[in-house]
C-alpha cells in the first residue's frame, strides 16, 4: 500500500486523526506486516484478521460520524493473558487449550469502547513467568534488532511487535519488570502503571498483589493516551482505587527545569554491563540539561529484593494457577480419581518455568515454613516501600537503568534460573512498592541492542514520570530508530 | 529458617501438596535449582524485621464492597462450553470416593 | 452413657446466608436450580476474574455475632486455604483465618431445666463449595451452590452430651431464624455441622483423643452419630485400647460412624491474606447502629407476650419457639385487639391443623387477618363458637374471608328477638312436661328446652339471648 511506504512518518495515530488513511488501510496493512514478520520474531500467538477488519470498519464509520476519541480505530495487540469475549487466552500455556473466555477484561473493554481494534493475541512467557519469552507454548519470540537475541519477558510479544512495527501499540503486564524490560531491550515506551491505577479484572492472576496492566508504545505521547483511556476505578476489583483519572497528555509538557530527579545509589553497581551504566548516565546527564536537579538518594533494602519479589511472587502464583485442573476448562489428562488426574494434568500441560514456580510458592507458603520465607518477604516487603517513600520525599523522580544488561542470547540465561531471576533486579521494586515506572529507549550497545532508562514515581505520580520521560525523549532520537526487521522487512 | 548446608524441601513432596506430578527427572532438576534459590533466598534472615508490620496490599484500602443485587448468570450452555468433559448438565470428573 | 467418662464435644456450624445474591458475584443464591445455571466467571473460578465483597454477607454475620454476644473485629481480613477438590473452583477457598469477623461470645441451652452456657471461639466468613453428585463410573459437579456466603460458627468443646449438641443445634437455629441470618432450612443444606467429639475418664483433666464427624446436615443425624460415637469411643477406652485422631463418616442407614481412610493426607491448607479482597474495617458508630436494629431475639418475646398480652408463661414458650408462629400470633392479637383470644386460637386450633399435617405456618392458607376477623365475629356476637369453628376449617381448607364464608354457609348468629320468641315459645309448647319439671326446681331441664331452640334455629341463634328468652317465659 503505498501510502505506508514511509511507514516511519505516518506509524502515529495522527495519519488516522487526519484522514491520510482510514483504519481499515492500516489494519489490512498490519495484517501483512505481521505475517511477514511474524516468520521471524513470532510476537503474535494468533490474529483474527477477519474480526480486526469488521472492528476498524465500525471505527471509519465512528470517526466518519464525528465521535471519535483519540483511539478510534488505532490496531492495537493484546498480550495472551488477558480475557476477550469469544477469544482464546492462552496465557502462552498448553493448558488452557480450548478455553474460549467468555467475557472482556475491563482493559480490553475500555479500550474497545474508544473504537481501538484489537489485532490479535501477543506472545509472552507461559503464565507471564519469565524475563525473555523463551518459556512460551507457543514459541520463544525474537528481538526485531537481533533476532538470535531475546525480546525480553514476560511481555515479549507486546514489546516485539510494536518494535517491528506489528502494531502501534500494545497492552502488557507487569509484575515484577514484564512491561517495562521487553520494552527496554527493544527499544520501547513501557509503562507500569501505579499498583491500583489500571484494573485487573480479566487479567489472568500471575502474583495479584504485584500485577499490573499497561502499554507498550512508540513513544511517551502514545503511552500517555493509552494510560488515560485504561485507568480509573472498576467495581469489578476492589483493588482499583477510586483516584481521579488525569488526561495524561497534557501532563506533557514543558522542560525539567524545577524537578528534582534522584539517582539511587544501589541501582548503579558493580558487574552491570558498562555500556548500559554509560547510556543511562548520559541520559542522567541530559535530563539536567533539560533542567532537572539531581540527587543521589538511597533504597538501602534494593539487595533484598529479589528474594523478597521471588517469595511474595511465587506464594501467589501458587494459590492463582490452582484453578487449572481440567473440570471447568482447558486441557485435561485423564486420571483414575480426581486428584489423580488432577497430578497429571498440570504435569502434563504446565511448562517447566511454571511447574518450578509452583513449587517454590507452595513450599514458601507450607506448614512450618510460611514465617520463615512468607511472612518475612511480607515484612520486608514494608520495608522496601519504605525506602521508596524516604527517597520521594528528596525528588519527584528516580532515574535507574531498567536492566543491568541489554538483551540475552537465546538461550543464554535458560540453564540457571538464579541467574535469570537476579536480571530483574531493577524494576521487581515497583511493583513490590506499588509505584508507577515507565521504561524509555536511552541508547545502544556495541552490538545494537536497545538500552532503557528507568523512570520511578510515587504511587499515582504517573504524570510526572511521563513527563520526565516525554521531555527526554524529545531531546533524543532513540525512539524513531527503526529495527533491521521493521515490519518485516529483513524476512 | 535451618541448617543452610541441608537440603530443607523435599521437591516432590511440595509438588504433590500442588498437586502436579513429577517425573524423577523432573524433580532431579527441580531439586537442585530450587534448593540454589533458596540458598539466595535465605539472605532475607540476616535482616532484622521485628515489629516491622507485613504488606500484603500495595494500597492501604479497605472496605471495597458491592451491594446485595442479583446479575445475569451465564447461560448454561455458555457455562458448559469450555468443559473438557460434561454430563446431565454437570462438569464430570472421575468417580470421587467416599 | 456411663458416669465413669466425661465428654467433650465441639461443633464446626456452617450456616448459609439469607442474602439475594452469592458472595463474590451477581449470581443468585437460591436454592433448587436447574445444575450449573447460577453460574458466572466468577463462581466458575475462570482466569482473570476476581471476587468482589458482598457487604450483606458481612452485615449479617456481625448481626449474627451480636446476637450471640460474640466481640467484633474492628479489622478483619479474607484469606486463602487451599487444597485440591473439584468441588472448590479455584482450589482454594476464600475463609478468615486469624482475624475473623467474630470472636468469642455464647449460645445458652436448657440441661435438666438449668441453663448452661456453650462457648463460642469464633464466627467468620467464607464461600460455600460446589456440590458434588455420584453416578454409576463418575462424578459430576454443579457449581450453583459454589460461592454462596457461609458462616461457620465455631464453639468450644463445651457439649458434653448428644442431647446438648442436639439442644444447641435447635437453640442456634432458632436464634438464626429470628436474626434473619439464614432461614436455616435443613433439606435445603443451609446448615450443615462438622463435630469433634472425645471422652476420657471422669478423673482426667486433659482432653481426649477427638474424631471428626463429617458433613452432618440433620439435627436427628447429629444425635444419633454422636450417640454411636460417644459409645464407641467409651468401649475403646474402657476395654483398653486408644481413640486414633481421625476423620470419621456418619452412615445413617447402619447407624454407625465410619473411618475416613482417604483423608490420611494430612493437611496444609497454607493460609496467606487474599490479595484481591480489601480488609474489612468496621467503626464502633457502624457496629452500634446494627446492634440498635437486632430482632427481638426468643427469651425476650417470650417475656413480653406474658407482660404485654397476658399469656401463661407456658403458651408464650409455645408460641415463641418458632418465630414465623410468634409473628403470625402478634399479627392477630394486634389485628382483633384480644390477644387472649388470638393466644387461645393459636395454641389449640392453628398448632393443631400445623402438627396434624407436619406443615409451616408460611405454607398454611389461613392470613393473620383472616383469623383476626374471625375472632372479632366472635367477639361481636355475630357468629358463636361452632360456627366460627365451622369457618375456622373452611379458612385451612380454602383460605378465604371469614364474612363470605359466614354468609356463604349461613352462619350469622341470629339475634333477632322476633325469630327468638318464636322458636323459644314453640318449644315451650312442645315439651309441657318439661317445663314442669323446671318449675319443679330441675335447673336441668332448661338446658334440655335450649337445646330444642338452637336445633330449631340449626345452630344459629345467639346462646345467651336464647337462655335469657326462655327464663324470661319460664320465670314470669
Ligand atoms: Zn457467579
Amino acid at each position: 500500500m503505498a501510502k505506508f511506504a514511509d511507514h516511519n512518518e505516518t506509524f502515529s495515530l495522527a495519519g488516522l486523526q487526519q484522514g491520510t488513511f482510514s483504519s481499515v488501510e492500516w489494519v489490512t496493512d498490519l495484517l501483512q506486516r505481521i505475517e511477514r514478520s511474524d516468520k521471524t520474531i513470532n510476537a503474535y500467538i494468533s490474529t483474527d484478521g477477519e474480526w480486526a477488519l469488521e472492528q476498524a470498519k465500525a471505527a471509519d464509520q465512528r470517526r466518519a460520524s464525528g465521535e471519535a476519541g483519540p483511539l478510534c480505530g488505532a490496531p492495537i495487540g493484546v498480550k495472551d493473558v488477558l480475557n476477550v469475549q469469544g477469544q482464546p487466552c492462552h496465557c502462552a500455556s498448553r493448558i488452557l487449550e480450548g478455553y474460549t473466555s467468555p467475557y472482556d477484561a475491563t482493559a480490553v473493554s475500555r479500550l474497545r469502547d474508544q473504537g481501538a481494534v484489537l489485532l490479535g493475541r501477543l506472545n509472552m512467557d507461559e503464565f507471564a513467568m519469565g524475563s525473555t519469552n523463551e518459556n512460551s507454548a507457543f514459541g520463544a519470540v525474537r528481538n526485531p534488532w537481533n533476532p538470535d537475541f531475546v525480546p525480553g519477558g514476560s511481555s515479549g510479544g507486546s514489546a516485539a511487535a510494536v518494535a517491528a512495527g506489528s502494531a502501534w501499540a500494545a497492552l502488557g503486564t507487569d509484575t515484577g519488570g514484564s512491561i517495562r524490560q521487553p520494552a527496554s531491550f527493544c527499544g520501547r515506551v513501557g509503562l507500569k502503571p501505579s499498583y491500583g491505577r489500571v484494573s485487573r479484572f480479566g487479567l489472568t492472576a500471575f502474583a495479584s498483589s504485584l500485577d499490573q496492566i499497561g502499554p507498550i508504545t512508540q513513544t511517551v505521547s502514545d503511552a500517555a493516551t493509552l494510560l488515560t483511556a485504561l485507568a480509573g476505578h472498576d467495581a469489578k476489583d476492589s483493588t482499583s482505587l477510586k483516584q481521579a483519572v488525569p488526561d495524561y497528555s497534557s501532563a506533557l509538557k514543558g522542560d525539567l527545569r524545577g524537578m528534582r530527579l534522584g539517582l539511587p545509589k544501589q541501582y548503579f553497581i558493580e558487574g552491570m554491563d558498562q555500556e548500559v551504566e554509560a547510556a543511562v548516565r548520559q541520559a542522567t546527564e541530559q535530563c539536567r540539561e533539560l533542567g532537572a536537579e539531581l540527587v543521589e538518594v538511597s533504597l538501602p533494602h534494593t539487595e533484598y529484593a529479589i528474594a523478597t519479589y521471588y517469595i511474595i511472587a511465587t506464594a501467589e502464583a501458587s494459590a492463582n494457577l490452582a484453578r487449572f485442573d481440567g473440570v471447568r476448562y482447558g486441557a485435561r489428562e485423564a486420571g483414575s480419581d480426581p486428584l489423580d488426574q488432577y497430578g497429571k494434568t498440570r504435569a502434563a500441560f504446565f511448562g517447566p518455568e511454571v511447574k518450578r514456580r509452583i513449587i517454590l510458592g507452595t513450599y514458601v507458603l507450607s506448614s512450618g515454613y510460611h514465617d520463615a520465607y512468607y511472612l518475612r518477604a511480607q515484612q520486608v516487603r514494608t520495608l522496601i516501600r519504605r525506602d521508596f517513600e524516604d527517597a520521594f520525599k528528596q525528588c519527584d523522580a528516580l532515574l535507574t537503568p531498567v536492566a543491568p544488561t541489554t538483551a540475552y542470547r537465546i538461550g543464554e540465561r535458560t540453564a540457571d534460573p538464579i541467574q535469570m531471576y537476579l536480571g530483574d533486579i531493577f524494576t521487581v521494586t515497583a511493583n513490590l512498592a506499588g509505584i508507577c515506572g515507565l521504561s524509555v529507549p536511552c541508547g545502544f550497545s556495541s552490538a545494537d541492542l536497545p538500552i532503557g532508562l528507568q523512570i520511578l514515581g510515587p504511587a499515582f505520580g504517573e504524570e510526572t514520570i511521563l513527563r520526565v520521560g516525554h521531555a527526554y525523549e524529545q531531546s533524543t532520537d532513540w525512539h524513531v530508530r527503526r529495527p533491521p526487521l521493521w515490519a518485516g522487512t529483513a524476512s | 529458617m535451618s541448617d543452610p548446608h541441608q537440603p530443607e524441601i523435599d521437591v516432590k513432596y511440595v509438588a504433590h501438596l500442588a498437586r502436579m506430578h513429577l517425573s524423577d527427572d523432573e524433580a532431579e532438576v527441580f531439586q537442585e535449582q530450587l534448593e540454589h534459590i533458596l540458598e539466595h533466598v535465605r539472605q532475607l534472615s540476616d535482616l532484622d524485621v521485628s515489629g516491622v508490620e507485613p504488606t500484603a496490599h500495595a494500597v492501604p484500602v479497605h472496605n471495597v464492597f458491592r451491594e446485595d443485587a442479583v446479575d445475569a448468570s451465564l447461560p448454561h450452555e455458555q457455562a458448559m462450553d469450555n468443559a473438557p468433559q460434561s454430563r446431565q448438565g454437570l462438569f464430570v470428573v472421575p468417580r470421587i470416593l467416599e | 452413657m456411663s458416669d465413669a467418662f466425661k465428654v467433650s464435644i465441639g461443633l464446626e456450624t456452617h450456616v448459609q446466608l439469607d442474602t439475594r445474591s452469592k458472595i463474590w458475584c451477581g449470581c443468585a443464591n437460591v436454592f433448587g436450580s436447574e445444575p450449573n445455571t447460577d453460574v458466572c466467571p466468577v463462581c466458575l473460578g475462570y482466569p482473570g476474574t476476581m471476587p468482589v465483597l458482598n457487604r450483606e454477607a458481612v452485615r449479617l454475620t456481625v448481626m449474627a455475632g451480636l446476637m450471640l454476644g460474640c466481640e467484633i473485629n474492628r479489622y478483619s481480613k479474607f484469606d486463602r486455604k487451599s487444597y485440591f477438590y473439584p468441588d472448590m473452583p479455584k482450589n482454594y477457598q476464600i475463609s478468615q483465618y486469624d482475624l475473623p469477623l467474630c470472636l468469642g461470645g455464647g449460645v445458652e441451652i436448657m440441661v435438666d431445666g438449668q441453663p448452661k452456657n456453650i462457648r463460642l471461639n469464633r464466627i467468620h466468613l467464607e464461600e460455600d463449595v460446589a456440590k458434588n453428585n455420584h453416578f454409576e463410573g463418575f462424578s459430576g459437579v454443579d457449581f450453583n451452590r459454589a460461592g454462596t456466603p457461609l458462616m461457620e460458627i465455631v464453639s468450644e468443646p463445651d457439649l458434653s452430651s448428644a442431647e446438648e449438641a442436639f439442644a444447641y443445634l435447635q437453640a442456634l437455629k432458632q436464634m438464626l431464624v429470628y436474626g434473619g441470618i439464614s432461614e436455616c432450612n435443613l433439606e435445603q443444606g443451609n446448615m450443615r455441622c462438622d463435630i469433634n467429639c472425645s471422652v476420657r475418664p471422669a478423673a482426667q483433666e486433659q482432653l481426649g483423643t477427638k474424631t471428626e464427624i463429617k458433613n452432618m446436615n440433620t439435627f436427628k443425624g447429629v444425635l444419633r452419630s454422636l450417640t454411636y460415637e460417644i459409645k464407641r469411643q467409651i468401649d475403646v477406652v474402657s476395654s483398653g485400647g486408644r481413640v486414633v485422631q481421625e476423620t470419621r463418616r456418619w452412615d445413617d442407614e447402619a447407624g454407625v460412624t465410619r473411618s475416613m481412610r482417604s483423608k490420611e493426607d494430612a493437611h496444609d491448607y497454607r493460609y496467606f491474606p487474599e490479595p484481591d479482597l480489601m480488609p474489612v474495617v468496621l467503626s464502633e458508630q457502624e457496629i452500634e447502629g446494627w446492634r440498635a436494629s437486632l430482632p427481638e431475639m426468643p427469651t425476650t418475646r417470650r417475656q413480653r407476650f406474658v407482660d404485654e398480652y397476658g399469656l401463661p408463661d407456658y403458651d408464650a414458650g409455645v408460641l415463641v419457639a418458632d418465630k414465623a408462629v410468634a409473628d403470625f400470633f402478634e399479627a392477630v392479637a394486634r389485628d382483633a385487639g384480644n390477644p387472649k383470644a388470638a393466644s387461645n386460637w393459636m395454641m389449640t386450633e392453628m398448632l393443631r391443623v400445623l402438627s396434624a399435617d407436619d406443615l409451616e405456618i408460611a405454607d398454611i392458607k389461613v392470613t393473620p387477618a383472616a383469623l383476626a376477623v374471625l375472632i372479632r365475629l366472635v367477639d361481636e356476637k355475630a357468629i358463636n363458637n361452632t360456627g366460627a369453628k365451622e369457618v375456622f376449617a373452611e379458612l385451612v381448607a380454602n383460605g378465604g374471608d371469614p364474612k363470605a364464608i359466614v354468609e356463604a354457609k349461613g352462619l350469622a348468629q341470629v339475634s333477632d328477638t322476633g325469630a327468638l320468641n318464636t322458636w323459644v315459645e314453640e318449644a315451650i309448647a312442645a315439651h309441657p312436661n318439661v317445663v314442669d319439671d323446671y318449675r319443679g326446681g330441675k335447673r336441668a331441664a332448661l338446658q334440655f328446652l335450649m337445646g330444642q331452640v338452637m336445633r330449631a334455629s340449626q345452630g344459629k341463634a345467639n346462646p345467651p339471648m336464647v337462655l335469657q328468652a326462655l327464663r324470661d317465659k319460664l320465670d314470669s
